[in-house]
């Protein structure tokens, strides 16, 4: 079909271009009624407050308008109806589908089921490559996205956004300093894939040997229920916090990002220093996402209007 | 691999003990001919019961099984044998084998004549014959796909989740389905 997106590891550096240009048209453009008449269809069935927001934000600046299926207990889900049947249904009614779901490969199964174009909103512990063109928006508006050294810090092996960025990144001029404790460091696969594109990738325990150095410092939280006690999980999670004060070590022009929620990993002094770009990150979900909509709802598949082929093959090409 | 042990016409060719009469290797295996069956060769040494544990053969179904295991083999260096009586194996099967033991020969054997000799083909892609063992995938779940794997060079991939189960036998012996 080529019209779903469902990893990082579908994107060239092309269409990542393609669409922040596009978000970056759209932003300065603020166009309402461009898809005037589309219907969206939001399939959430875990938790989220950014992301279905700013899908549903994104299509209504469009012009069109959102489905929304609800808290899944209310939802026949609730009944035993498998996935495949939910989204093949939900698909007859809306022109495109949003799918975030607590169990990973769940997009690229739901997208064998359906004919309109599904994006991944976060499968499990595997991609959320929405997020991740936001991320790239956010620093190519404010570092650009070549000869940067970025570090990511927190927890790799679950956080979704880390593995969706880390692959993304693979597309440019960057070296990668990942940061973390030994036991939330990148799984396997997503480590396969970086040496597969050969990518620059460094790992570390500690943030304050590789500071000084970096462009970008991604940070993500570290949940509680990764840790078998509260204690380990306490100690661990104090040595991957930062505040103001850890940032003084830093180049000036360093920008801290964060997929958000935030708890307790960047202290609120951070938001008064001009490295913090995280609200502005998360400001710019509705600008990409607005684009990403806007070219999936492009007639005949989500990005097939690319001249050079790329974007055509975006789902055939992501077992390449 | 290349080198001289890639060469037709060598001890490989006569060793799987039904084909040609008092070979090297029937001297050293003491394992007489099979009648009907089949015999897997040129199996990594010391895999054996993990190409049976693959299969599903424990022996509770009554089959006759001879296994030479770690025999002097010039392309292998050690290789192990197995002999499976009144037994062909299946497509799924031969894909399994072709997971743990790439270089494997399969000797179809009726009335003491071998019938059908082929290497295993290392498909691109299995469907249905091993279960991801990641408890979060989709395909752990009732949905009505088969768990499907791309093949790598080491090990395989599931195509949902993108886990990656080892080329190491005993990880793929575990999540096995067929048999």
């Amino acid at each position: 079909m080529g019209q779903h997106l469902i990893s990082a590891k579908q994107l060239s550096r092309a269409d990542i271009e393609r669409v922040l240009d596009h978000a970056a048209a759209l932003e300065r453009d603020s166009p309402t009624d461009r898809r005037s008449g589309t219907l969206l269809g939001l399939c959430f069935f875990e938790p989220s407050t950014r992301t279905r927001l700013s899908f549903e934000a994104a299509i209504k600046r469009l012009g069109g308008d959102a489905l929304d299926m609800g808290a899944i207990e209310a939802s026949s889900v609730t009944k035993g109806e498998t996935l495949a049947d939910t989204v093949r249904v939900l698909a007859g009614y809306v022109d495109a589908l949003v799918l975030r779901h607590p169990s990973e490969g769940a997009a690229r199964m739901a997208s064998e089921f359906v004919s309109v174009p599904l994006i991944n909103a976060g499968d499990g512990a595997g991609q959320h490559p929405t997020q991740t063109l936001l991320d790239l928006y956010t620093m190519r508006e404010n570092v650009g996205l070549d000869g940067l050294s970025i570090g990511i810090m927190g927890d790799l092996k679950y956080g979704r956004t880390v593995h969706s960025l880390s692959l993304a990144l693979t597309n440019f001029d960057t070296t990668q300093h990942l940061v973390s404790p030994e036991s939330l460091r990148l799984p396997r696969g997503v480590r396969y894939d970086l040496e597969a594109a050969g990518a620059s990738v460094q790992e570390h325990t500690d943030l304050s040997t590789v500071l000084p150095d970096l462009d970008v410092l991604y940070v993500t939280r570290i949940q509680r229920e990764r840790f078998p006690d509260d204690a380990e999980y306490r100690a661990i999670a104090g040595e991957y916090r930062i505040d103001a004060a850890t940032l003084e070590d830093a180049k000036e022009n360093l920008i801290v990002m964060h997929p958000l929620p935030r708890v307790e990993e960047i202290a609120a002094d951070v938001d008064e220093t001009p490295h913090a770009k995280y609200f502005e990150q998360a400001k710019n979900g509705v600008a990409v996402r607005m684009a990403l909509l806007d070219l999936a709802l492009d007639g005949g598949g989500i990005f097939a209007a690319d001249e050079s082929g790329s974007l055509a093959d975006w789902n055939e090409g992501a077992d390449a | 691999m290349s080198g001289p042990e890639g060469n037709a016409g060598g001890r490989d060719e006569r060793d799987d003990g039904n084909e040609a009469t008092e070979t090297d290797a029937d001297h050293e295996l003491r394992v007489t001919k099979i009648r009907n069956g089949t015999v897997i060769d040129h199996v990594p040494g010391g895999l054996a019961l993990t190409v049976l544990g693959v299969l599903g053969i424990d022996g509770s179904a009554g089959e006759v099984v001879s296994i030479g295991m770690n025999v002097p083999s010039d392309r292998l260096d050690r290789k192990d044998v197995l002999k499976i009586e009144n037994r062909e194996l299946t497509r799924d099967e031969l894909d399994v084998l072709s997971l743990i033991a790439p270089a494997a020969t399969i000797n179809i054997v009726r009335e003491y004549d071998v019938s059908g000799k082929h290497r295993v083909d290392r498909p691109e892609q299995v469907s249905g014959v091993i279960s991801c063992p990641n408890p979060d995938c989709i395909t752990a779940g009732n949905e009505p796909v088969s768990p499907t794997f791309d093949v790598l060079e080491e090990g395989v991939r599931c195509v949902y989740c993108e886990t990656i189960l080892g080329a190491e036998g005993a990880s793929l012996t575990e999540h096995a389905d067929i048999g």
